[in-house]
């Protein structure tokens, strides 16, 4: 053994402590160089990023798949359509419009009613039909793209969200993120909007994550601003032991967005509307690694357990067994309020 | 690169003590057929010793004559067409003694026959000088203060206007003297400065006392010769002289080498030492210095970024930003930057009411920068700081997209995560700034450029860690600092 290393371990024996990368490695935190060389480098292709960069493409995948996403009701491809914009909004009383290439939530503005001539925006204040048109035309010009690239809009469904989550969020639409590795979901976190996110559900802009145990689909403790939380900052709303409802199918239908975009490390945004149910609104190729502090579990026993398997099934069911070998597609989570010991593992 | 130290010689280290500079003359001009050249070669400059010299010409015939007094080079083709550039190359040592020189009287010039429109003026400011000085290097030097002083007298106003250029002042002083009967003339020289590229001859005063020549600035009147400024030649005749051609062009590059490599650089027969940059012309030599250091810069970048974990915008706009610096100087720059972004960002920001699309807002915000950078220039210059106009060449693309970049993370995701990044940036910067200047770097890896291979190795090794990186220690520091799991049951 190297002097340097001989050195580290009798100083471990004498203090007790270990160093803090060997306290992560042994807790399986993926770090940003291992999330980037070995899975995001070896697994995802590059000519799928376009797949899930446009929403659009996206959706029209989804469809065709039969995946339940929010429908859509026009795209605004140029100028010209802008003009048609009012009659198309006239047989719709909520709906969205976002960039097809938006990033962390930008530019999407959301209409709950009307006043009068005035739109009502999901804050409520009031937005002229004028406004809105140069809204879309700030969406086609690349305001909101990615390195400015000329966009297009989209008007879809406004989703009426599961009132489940009304005691744990601030405005804004929570939503589910899964992560899928080879098609198999390996962790999730619910995404929770505060004040400070400005109703945005993005863990960097103050939003809240709240892990998701797989198996049962209840939430454990949450986490925000890379530190760990019980309660949500605005509401003081307990974070853990919620049931999501829908759990099982919702689970299913992230593991089928791998057969969309086959890409290998694939995060899947779920949102959850009161009639509909799980609507897959986004798929991401480059899924953020604050998800293993919602969880409080580190990634890498299950992500190096999946990429050990020379095959993965093609059946979806297959897969979530996989992760939850006694997964039944047709249950129904048991209660809100489970056993709470049952996740003490799940905490630090 | 240890054979080329044990069996060649080559220091691995810069050797201070010994100041030996290398200058590289260049000539370049289009040729058209029969092409004659005359060029002024230096002669037991005082203060040096000529250690070597040698020609690059190829295909041109040489002979040397002397004109004037001075040696000058003949260079002459029969068929030369398209642009040529010949080459002469110099090596000197700084030596203490003074040496032997030329001091033999010229005699007493004639009284030049000045044209009438002048008489009246330099015949008031011969006598006005007259009265204030001494001896011969006190009218000298009263003489050109008096023409410098930026005076109302209509008489001097006059004789400032009728020379504009250094080399027209000079020999305006010249002209002048001779009406006291001094004799005078002006020389060419080159001030030696590590690492000058495109450097050209500037003009001195010389004034006979009648024991020696004595030497002045034209532009300040301070007598003596300037340290470092090698005198290239003294006679009225232009340095280059050419038939045949056209664009003729004099340039000159400065090293300052070590007198073991400057052996090695005479010898060259070791097949080895052609793979030391010493074998090639010196401003490439200058430029590859640079060049060299990049790698490491990059080097640097990848350490910071993926084992520390700073944040910067983009991946080597850190190095670019380095690479600039190199005009400023790294406090200098700092303020600059700091200044040029901070401002350009709230332009950048009003420009936004516009919604303008990618391109045009980019090419905006270039423009934005230049008038910025002019401004910065104007009010350092008018608060006397001379630093300012070396902005000047601070690269403004770079500039203009560190705004766009920082405007755009600025609003996506804050003014924190912007400000973090500006700072990461300039703080990456700033220290490979410090690695890329380090003197015994850029020493080793000019002469043994191989060690770039070990750079290459350790990113190529570094490419594949896929460790946390130390700020990630930090991020998951609820995993192994216990204090911070705060809330939990």
């Amino acid at each position: 053994m190297a002097l340097p290393q001989r050195l580290a371990t009798r100083l471990e024996q004498r203090l007790a402590v270990k160093w803090p990368w060997q306290a992560l490695k042994a807790a399986g935190i993926v770090g940003m160089n291992a999330r980037n060389g070995h899975y995001i480098a070896r697994y995802n292709q590059r000519r799928l990023y376009p797949l899930v960069d446009d929403k659009l493409r996206t959706k029209k995948l989804a469809e065709a798949a039969g995946i339940h996403v929010p429908e859509l009701y026009a795209a605004i491809h140029t100028e010209h359509d802008i003009a048609g914009l009012a009659a198309l909004l006239e047989r719709h009383e909520r709906f969205v419009i976002k960039p097809a290439h938006g990033a962390g939530g930008e530019g999407i503005v959301v209409i709950n009613g009307r006043q009068g001539q005035d739109f009502v925006r999901a804050g409520g204040q009031p937005i002229s039909l004028d406004a809105l048109q140069h809204h879309a035309s700030n969406i086609l010009s690349g305001m909101f793209s990615l390195g400015g690239m000329p966009d297009q809009a989209m008007v879809e469904y406004c989703v009426d969200f599961d009132p489940v989550f009304a005691p744990i969020t601030h405005h804004g639409v929570p939503d589910i993120r899964t992560l899928v590795f080879r098609g198999v979901p390996v962790c999730a976190m619910v995404r929770l909007p505060t004040r400070e996110s400005d109703g945005k559900a993005n863990l960097h802009q103050g939003a809240v994550g709240a892990g998701v145990n797989l198996a049962t689909g209840h939430t454990v403790g949450g986490v925000h601003h890379n530190a760990p939380v019980q309660q949500h900052p605005d509401t003081g709303a307990q974070l853990a032991h919620f049931a999501i409802p829908h759990w099982p199918e919702l689970l299913l239908l992230a593991a089928r967005c791998y057969e969309l975009a086959p890409l290998g490390y694939l995060g899947v945004d779920i949102v959850l509307d009161r009639q509909l149910g799980p609507l897959m609104l986004e798929l991401n190729a480059r899924p953020g690694l604050s998800i293993q502090l919602a969880t409080g579990q580190g990634l890498a026993p299950a992500l190096e357990r999946i990429a050990a398997l020379p095959e993965i099934p093609s059946d979806a069911l297959a897969r979530v067994r996989m992760s939850v070998p006694d997964f039944d597609p047709n249950s129904t989570p048991s209660s809100t309020l489970p056993d709470p010991d049952l996740h003490q593992e799940f905490y630090f | 690169m240890n054979i080329k130290h044990r069996e060649l010689g080559l220091p691995f280290s810069p050797d201070q003590t010994s100041a030996t500079w290398t200058i590289e003359a260049r000539a370049s001009f289009r040729g058209d057929g029969r092409v004659k050249l005359s060029w002024a070669l230096p002669e037991d400059p005082p203060g040096f010793t000529i250690l070597d010299e040698d020609f690059v010409i190829r295909d041109y015939g040489l002979a040397q004559e002397r004109v004037d007094g001075q040696r000058r080079a003949l260079l002459s083709a029969r068929r030369a067409f398209g642009p040529q550039a010949l080459y002469y190359r110099i090596s000197v040592n700084a030596r203490s003694t003074a040496g032997r020189q030329t001091n033999t009287f010229p005699g007493y010039p004639e009284v030049p026959d000045y044209p009438e429109l002048y008489r009246p003026a330099i015949e008031k400011l011969l006598a006005d000088v007259r009265t204030q000085s001494a001896d011969i290097a006190s009218f000298a030097r009263q003489l050109i203060l008096a023409l410098r002083r930026d005076t109302a007298d209509p008489a001097i106003a006059l004789l400032q206007d009728e020379a504009r250029s250094l080399e027209a002042q000079a020999q305006q002083i010249v002209d002048l003297l001779a009406g006291a009967r001094i004799p005078a003339r002006v020389v060419h020289g080159l001030d030696l400065k590590h690492g000058l590229l495109e450097g050209r001859l500037r003009p001195m005063l010389e004034v006979h006392n009648e024991q020696q020549w004595l030497m002045f600035d034209p532009q300040t009147g301070d007598m003596g010769r300037p340290a470092e400024f090698l005198v290239w030649h003294h006679s009225r005749q232009r340095p280059l002289m050419s038939e045949g051609v056209s664009n003729a062009d004099l340039r000159f590059a400065v090293r300052r080498a070590e007198a073991r490599t400057l052996d090695l650089a005479r010898g060259l027969n070791a097949p080895l030492a052609q793979f030391s940059l010493l074998g090639l012309p010196l401003h490439v030599q200058n430029t590859y210095t640079i060049m060299l250091m990049v790698p490491f810069g990059a080097l640097l970048v990848v350490l910071l970024r993926n084992v520390i974990g700073i944040r910067t915008f983009g991946t080597f706009m850190p190095v670019l930003i380095a690479l600039a610096f190199r005009e400023t100087e790294l406090l200098w720059g700092v303020v600059l930057f700091s200044s040029v972004v901070a401002a350009g960002l709230a332009m950048r920001f009003w420009l936004e009411h516009l919604k303008l699309l990618l391109v045009p807002r980019l090419a905006a915000v270039l423009t934005l920068v230049i008038l910025l950078m002019l401004l910065f220039s104007m009010a350092s210059y008018r608060l006397g700081f001379d630093r300012g106009l070396s902005i000047a060449l601070f690269p403004m693309v770079i500039l203009a997209m560190t705004i766009e970049r920082m405007s755009i993370v600025w609003e996506e995701h804050g003014p924190r995560d912007a400000l973090t990044q500006g700072l990461g940036s300039l703080l990456v910067a700033a220290l490979a700034f410090l690695l890329m200047t380090h003197r015994q770097l850029q020493h080793l890896v000019g002469i043994f450029p191989e060690i770039l291979l070990i750079v290459l190795a350790a990113t190529l090794l570094l490419g594949r860690y896929t460790g946390y990186r130390l700020s990630e220690l930090w991020r998951f520091r609820s995993v192994w600092l216990p204090g911070s799991n705060k809330g939990s049951p």
